[in-house]
Parts: structure tokens; C-alpha cells; sequence
């Protein structure tokens, strides 16, 4: 399964609830964040220590152009691993099952 | 809405203004300023440079106000003021001018 | 065509009676239209000759953050554009203290010169005001 966050951690709670169900079942899972959730992959923020957490169990990937856009491109959190356009598409190809959490 | 020029067709919106910013070119704003019946000269070429400088400093077309000063600050304040920008563009130095620089409509121009 | 920003007349001023408005900026850039929309706002209001103030909150924050670049996405980076505030005479730009720390930014993460103010000062900043309008 790989779960799509777009919302910033600050405004809505879907990060939190798209983690908790795939650390709950971690084989196979992946987290993609995408658009306003790349602020969660930021170092120093107040959802770094649940990023870390998550990344124990379930790979984590964010979308390098809308970090770049943000001008987070410097602040990403080590291990969080960056993927173009492309590698969004690869990684969609890769998973029988996609959840894009609203 | 589009015009053709020099064997090119330019895309601009309802009012005239170019769609791209990159299509810009002297010679597009010569067709600009000659349908806009302003016969360009230095003085003129002056303020349409200073637009699409401070266009590329802040991206956006400023507000009348801000330009005259802006004028003042960098041309000497013989040229900061309406008088001057509404003598070279009798239409409104927001209208014409910008739409001669290629920028968007300024903001609050409604 | 009128000119809302750029009347001579405008420049007379009219009533003379000027007011105190605060534009609360509360949403991060590019993920909704609220950032640009708030902004244009507030270029315009400029023309009003009135005591004009911006306040960052919460992911607001990120609107003033540096480096941003927005090629990519294919979306126009309004963010040089708070650097032409100054111009129009918007010069108070408040952010809360509260709001940067739990993003782990600071002020030299920011593009243009503000004020850090916590949320007590920020609070009595807003009770100040006659108008105060949230984006």
C-alpha cells in the first residue's frame, strides 16, 4: 500500500491518521508526501519525532519539487528519501494498492 | 485574444495584455505602444524598462503610487511624478506602460 | 478602466479617517489559493492610505520562507513579492514566536525583516485593531 498525505501536519490531523493504520500493518507500506504534508518532513518541526518514528517501520518518501517550492529543499530530515516526478510514478507502479489520504 | 507580428502569433488576454511574459521582445513592444497610439521614445522606453526590472525583482506590475517613487528614486524626481508618466502615457502609465512592458494588468487595476 | 491603486485623486485622500487593519496570514503558500489571495489583498488595501499591518501565524509562516522555487511546479513564486511590501509602505510585518519554533525556523529563515513577537504581544496587537481580516 502507498499512502498519499497532501495536507499540512499543522492543519489537519490525516498525517497522524495515515500513520497509525500503516505502522498498525508496516509490510509493505510506503508514505508519500506530497504538496503542503513536505513541511512534515522538515527538520526541527514539531511532527519530526512522529516522521522518525514512522520511518523505523515504513519507508518514507516526499515530492522534491514541492519541497523546492516551499524552499524546504534544506531542511529535509535524514532518511526521508526524495523522489522527482518520476519516482512518484514509480513508486505508484510499484504498489498493487494507493491510498491518496484527504 | 492574439496578434500576429513578423509572421509569429502572441496570445494576450481580453484587454490586450500578453498572456506570456517570455514572448517580450522590441518589437512586440513596438506593436504594443503603436496600438496603444503611444509613439515610443527613450523617455518611454525608459519607464517600460524600469517595469519589467522591477517585474523581475518582485514579480508583480506595481501600483501607480509605488512606481512614481520608485521613478524618483532610481531617475531623479524630475520624472517621479504623474505629471511626467501621464504625459508619456496619456492613458494611465498602469495601462500603457504595462501592457508596452509586457506585464500583467497591476494589481487593484480594475 | 479605473484605477483603485493608481488615482491622483486617491492620493488627496478622501475622508481622512484612518484606520487600523491587521491581515492575519494563517496558510502555507502554493497548497491553497488563500496565501496569494491575502496578499493581493493587501497590495491593494495600500492604496487606501490606511494603518496597514500583516500578522504570520501557524503555517503562514512558511509564506516568508527563503529559497523558494516553484519551477517545477509549474506555479508562479509570489514569495519575491513580500519584498515589495516595503514600497507600498506596508512596513509592520508581525510573526509569532510560537508558530516558527514549532516549524523549527528562525528569523534569518525568513526573506524579508519582521517582527518576532510572542502570543501575548500578538494578541494585544489584534485587540488593537479596528479591522482584522484572516486568511
Amino acid at each position: 500500500m502507498l499512502n498519499i498525505v497532501n495536507k499540512s501536519p499543522f492543519e489537519k490531523t490525516t498525517l497522524e491518521s495515515c500513520l497509525r493504520v500503516a505502522q498498525a500493518r508496516p509490510n509493505g507500506s510506503a508514505l508519500l508526501l506530497i504538496e503542503d504534508a513536505v513541511y512534515a518532513a522538515t527538520k526541527g518541526n514539531a511532527v519530526e519525532g512522529r516522521i522518525r518514528d514512522a520511518m523505523k517501520t515504513v519507508p518514507v518518501y516526499a515530492l522534491w519539487p514541492d519541497l523546492e517550492a516551499r524552499g524546504m529543499q534544506d531542511r529535509v530530515i535524514e532518511g526521508v528519501k526524495l523522489v522527482d516526478y518520476g519516482g512518484f510514478v514509480d513508486l505508484a507502479a510499484e504498489h498493487n494498492t494507493i491510498q491518496s489520504w484527504l | 485574444m492574439s496578434f500576429e507580428l513578423n509572421g509569429r502569433t502572441y496570445d494576450t488576454d481580453e484587454e490586450g495584455y500578453l498572456t506570456n511574459l517570455a514572448d517580450w521582445n522590441e518589437d512586440v513592444a513596438g506593436y504594443l505602444a503603436r496600438e496603444e497610439k503611444v509613439d515610443m521614445t527613450e523617455s518611454h522606453w525608459e519607464v517600460v524598462n524600469f517595469l519589467r526590472e522591477y517585474y523581475n525583482e518582485f514579480q508583480i506590475a506595481p501600483a501607480i503610487r509605488v512606481l512614481t517613487k520608485a521613478i524618483g528614486k532610481k531617475l531623479g524626481p524630475d520624472k517621479g511624478n504623474s505629471k511626467y508618466l501621464y504625459e508619456l502615457f496619456p492613458y494611465g502609465p498602469a495601462k500603457q506602460a504595462c501592457k508596452i512592458a509586457g506585464l500583467p494588468k497591476p494589481t487593484g487595476c480594475i | 478602466m479605473t484605477e483603485a491603486t493608481g488615482g491622483i485623486e486617491m492620493e488627496e485622500g478622501q475622508s481622512g479617517i484612518v484606520k487600523k487593519f491587521m491581515f492575519v496570514n494563517r496558510k502555507a503558500p502554493y497548497g491553497t489559493v488563500y496565501a496569494l489571495e491575502g496578499l493581493e489583498v493587501v497590495l491593494i488595501s495600500a492604496a487606501f492610505d490606511q494603518d496597514v499591518s500583516m500578522a504570520f501565524l501557524d503555517d503562514g509562516v512558511y509564506q516568508l520562507a527563503k529559497g523558494q522555487h516553484t519551477k517545477a511546479i509549474d506555479v508562479k513564486n509570489f514569495s519575491p513579492t513580500y519584498r515589495a511590501l516595503e514600497g507600498y509602505d506596508i512596513e509592520k510585518l508581525y510573526v509569532e514566536k510560537e508558530s516558527l519554533e514549532a516549524r523549527g525556523l528562525s528569523q534569518e529563515n525568513l526573506l524579508v525583516p519582521v517582527e518576532v513577537l510572542n502570543s501575548k504581544e500578538i494578541a494585544a496587537l489584534m485587540a488593537d485593531q479596528d479591522v482584522v481580516i484572516s486568511f
